[in-house]
């Protein structure tokens, strides 16, 4: 079964917090390969979780 | 003894601030601190001979605040578990693609290195609903896993990863909008 968008933003995130099952990693990976707006969007959950990481280092703002 | 005071007092800025961010209410983030200071006085000689005050006060920091988040959930439990992700369809058209595909951001670890992009990731955070809030501060600043989180708050994994998928949703199209759609 293919993947939509919203199911697949669905799944990046979920990635981040918990291990994937098997079939659920490679329906990601075949929609990412041809899809610019959730590698994108992937790109960007992952910047989230590196700025979250530096946000507690930061000086007084 | 006085001295090492007046060094606590001088955390003390940085670690409402931490507080705040977690709890999302002066109140309750003015105790966590508070307490976290007395700890600390209490057991400065737990702090001989470790290299950075801060870390360890934000050590101590953390218990408050999961001690206080953890009041919270039992006095605030039964709450009906909402997890419903229909607030996103207006972002998918009808057979689930992206109505307004994410765009790839310019050079955003440049973003990491500039002051003004952590104020404006600040004020996204402040925006969003508090559970979702403290649901995601929970896994990304404190680093717990999601099993913890659901612990703490009272959820279901499920529930637990629909907060944090609209956590990262809301912030993505918060920072498109306040951060990388002007520089």
């Amino acid at each position: 079964m293919k993947l939509t968008c919203k199911e697949v933003s669905r799944l990046v995130s979920e990635g981040l917090d918990r291990r994937l099952g098997w079939s659920e990693r490679v329906r990601v990976r075949i929609h990412l390969a041809i899809c610019d707006g959730c590698t994108n969007f992937k790109k960007q959950m992952l910047f989230l979780r590196k700025a979250l990481a530096r946000l507690a280092e930061q000086p007084k703002l | 003894m006085n001295d090492f005071r007046t060094r606590l007092q001088s955390e003390r800025p940085y670690l409402l601030r931490y507080a705040s961010l977690q709890l999302r209410d002066p109140s309750l983030a003015e105790d966590a601190v508070q307490e976290t200071l007395v700890a600390a006085l209490a057991g400065e000689a737990g702090f001989q001979g470790r290299a950075n005050l801060r870390t360890w006060l934000t050590g101590i920091l953390k218990h408050k605040i999961i001690d206080t988040i953890r009041r919270l959930a039992r006095d605030a439990a039964a709450a009906p578990a909402d997890a419903d992700t229909t607030e996103f369809d207006a972002l998918f058209v009808d057979n689930g693609h992206w109505g307004d595909p994410p765009a790839a951001w310019a050079n955003p670890d440049a973003s990491l290195e500039q002051k003004r992009f952590f104020s404006a990731l600040e004020t996204c955070l402040e925006r969003l609903p508090k559970k979702t809030a403290q649901a995601f501060m929970m896994r990304e600043h404190l680093g717990l896993e999601t099993a913890e989180i659901c612990k703490e708050l009272a959820i279901t994994p499920t529930h637990c990863w629909v907060l944090l998928y609209r956590a990262r949703m809301a912030l993505r199209e918060c920072l498109e909008k306040d951060w990388f759609s002007k520089i």
